[in-house]
């Protein structure tokens, strides 16, 4: 049952009929005056998950994350931790504990002080106390700086004492709010893998806030993406990525080329689209679910894009001309901005897999040309 | 330009200061100003110093002069401590207060500041007098028969000074309570604070400095406080501002005065400097 995060799922409880949901968020709603912050929210977070709230500022997931902890109360709709309905139940007395995005770390207290506070206040035995700070200490191997305060302590190190906090009390529920938005680069990508082993090491559910799809990619088992107070969708990275089922998560989750058009073809099995966008027909290997000459809209990722100087093999279908316009050299991979007929320009990128690559230059006619299986159909 | 607030320093607090520590080490004389000099040419070359001891160690045999100290400091530190009672709620409210409201909520704390303290005071002797507004609401309806003594007793000597004080003890408390970070009470909730708990264990404690600042502000010229004992508390308020009134102008004994003067100085240097040592500690942002 349990599942370790980083994309790799091994035992997708979520697809368990007979699981049992260890959050079960039942059509919360919360507004604010005149303004709804989250709509109508059902989610269902299992045990062992690392479970990943997408979205921009302002999308309500910290609101949503806030109701978890009892900072806030549904205006309708409730939430059951562990099968308990926590309506009216304070924060002091949830099964679950925090991790603030300003850390709120206690400025007059410190590192152990901090650490050892819930401990305290559940007025546990001081060798317990001081054993489990200095065991959580080394866990995030922070124990050299158990009596530092936290304005002596780097942005990183702040973070280590803020998780150890929000630990040392063993909740079965931890909600993260954008716990790497404080760190630089470098840092937030070595922390997000000591943070997956942490989970994993303890099996604690972890609910994470963030903005960083790339963040949201790397720590969780599900991510639910989040627009204007609503989930709109649900699933793993590669679901998310692969499988988008709007326009809006498509572009939200990694970047994307969108070719409005109608369906010239619509078979089970197949849909042809004509775009004027586009210039030419996209030919899909798989069938959707709309009315006939209903708009949709083919989303292709900039890797699933092939680029050739001569013409490919094959039909009419899935093949475009278009001139080069920009090229960005990252080392790893170059990207390149095709200016279609139409005007439109196609994000590409490719793989540099060879130090002396067949040579695209500037202002180059190329051929782009994709799969039948890699466009995904999205109607709304 | 930078030397003006040395300046400013030297002329309105170091010369009047050496001033009365000169006649507070004089002899009185029936004369005018009532002293004698420090200074005297005796014979045609010799300038004699003539240091009188006389009016400090008058102060230490009359067993008036400690009682008075000793009280001003009772009546100062009660003060502060029902200023601190009634002000922190109000700069806690202010301090949590919506933006707009907190303007409004701050202007009211500074709004007596427009009227003079004086006139302030005789309001309060209209409202606690035995034919006063409390008294005549409390009969009307029937609470008393017969009007209470208020007016002229140590309590409302206290109310006076409370009262007048304690803006001076919101607006530094509110300064800091400003500042706090809010999410800290909610991290203590979320591990496992009652409210109240969490007040007790975070905002107390980082609030330490402005309950300092405050206290002080209050404490440091409550000990000399004239005007209000003088006119509330009736001629049984031994408050040492009073003696000190009583010294210079019904006796003039002029030294004597002074010498009480420097003494009270000498008493609140301490607190002064504590006051200081907590402003500077607030303002370099350590808590």
């Amino acid at each position: 049952m349990t599942a370790s995060a980083g994309g790799v799922v091994k035992a997708q409880t979520w697809n368990d009929p007979s699981a049992r949901p260890y959050v079960e968020v039942e059509r919360v709603s919360k507004s604010f005056g005149d303004f709804t912050a989250v709509k109508d929210v059902s989610l269902k977070v299992y045990k062992g998950e690392i479970f990943c709230l997408l979205g921009a500022s302002g999308c309500g997931k910290t609101t949503l994350l806030r109701m978890l902890g009892g900072f806030e109360t549904p205006s309708s709709g409730r939430i059951l931790i562990d099968g308990e309905d926590m309506t009216g139940v304070p924060p002091y007395e949830r099964p679950v504990n925090m991790m603030f995005q300003s850390y709120a770390l206690f400025p007059h207290m410190n590192v152990e002080q901090n650490v050892g506070f819930g401990l305290k206040q559940d007025r546990l035995p001081k060798a317990q106390i001081q054993e489990r700070v200095a065991t959580m200490l080394d866990l995030v191997k922070m124990g050299d700086y158990a009596q530092r305060k936290p304005h002596q302590l780097s942005g990183g190190q702040r973070q280590r004492v803020a998780l150890a906090r929000s630990l040392v009390k063993r909740p079965k529920l931890l909600l993260l709010d954008e716990p790497l938005g404080a760190l630089d680069k470098k840092l937030r990508e070595h922390t997000q893998f000591e943070l997956i082993s942490l989970q994993d090491k303890l099996g604690v559910t972890f609910i994470v806030v963030t903005h960083d799809q790339e963040e949201a990619m790397t720590l969780a088992s599900r991510i639910g993406v989040m627009n204007h107070g609503e989930i709109v969708q649900a699933g793993t990275p590669s679901e998310i990525y692969e499988f988008p089922n709007s326009r809006f998560v498509a572009d939200f989750v990694g970047s994307v080329n969108m070719f409005e058009g109608s369906l010239i073809e619509d078979e089970p099995d197949y849909v042809r689209i004509g775009s004027a966008e586009l210039g030419g027909t996209i030919y899909v290997s798989h069938g959707i679910s709309a009315p006939p000459g209903a708009t949709v809209w083919a989303a292709l990722r900039p890797e699933k894009v092939f680029m050739s100087i001569s013409a490919p093999a094959g039909g009419a279908d899935n093949v475009v001309r278009g001139n080069v316009q920009d090229i960005a050299y990252l080392g790893d991979l170059s990207i390149y901005l095709v200016r279609l007929a139409t005007g439109k320009v196609v994000r590409v990128t490719q793989p540099n897999t060879s130090r002396h690559a067949e040579a695209i230059g500037w202002d180059q006619q190329v051929y782009l040309s994709w799969d039948a299986t890699s466009p995904v159909v999205v109607t709304r | 330009m930078v030397a003006l607030p040395y300046l400013w320093l030297l002329l309105f607090f170091v010369v009047p200061f050496v001033i009365v520590l000169k006649i507070s080490f004089s002899d009185v004389a029936l004369a005018i100003p009532p002293y004698k000099p420090l200074l005297e040419w005796v014979g045609k070359n010799s300038l004699a110093i003539k240091l009188n001891f006389d009016n400090y160690a008058f102060l230490f045999t009359d067993s008036l002069y400690l009682h008075a100290f000793a009280n001003s400091i009772k009546v100062a530190f009660l003060s502060t401590l029902m200023c601190l009672i009634i002000g922190y709620p109000m700069a806690y409210g202010i301090a949590r207060a919506r933006p707009a409201v907190r303007n409004v909520l701050l202007l009211l704390v500074i709004l007596p500041f427009w009227t003079s303290l004086l006139l302030r005071v005789y309001a309060w002797i209209g409202l606690l007098k035995a034919n006063g507004v409390i008294n005549n609401v409390l009969m009307s309806l029937g609470v008393i028969h017969e009007p209470l003594t208020m007016l002229y007793t140590p309590f409302a000597m206290y109310v006076g000074i409370v009262y007048s004080y304690l803006p001076f003890l919101i607006l530094p408390l509110y300064a800091n309570l400003e500042k706090m970070d809010w999410q800290l009470l909610e991290a203590a909730e979320d591990l496992g604070c009652r409210p109240w708990q969490a007040f007790y264990k975070i905002t107390l404690p980082l609030s330490r400095n402005g309950i300092l600042a405050g206290s002080m502000l209050v404490f440091i010229p409550a000990v000399g406080e004239f005007v209000i004992p003088a006119l509330l508390g009736g001629p049984n308020a031994l408050m040492i501002g009073r003696v000190l009134w009583d010294e210079f102008f019904s006796n003039r004994a002029w030294p004597v005065a002074s010498a009480v003067a420097i003494l009270l100085l000498l008493l609140l240097v301490p607190f002064m400097m504590w006051y200081q040592s907590v402003q500077a500690r607030e303002s370099a942002g350590a808590r």
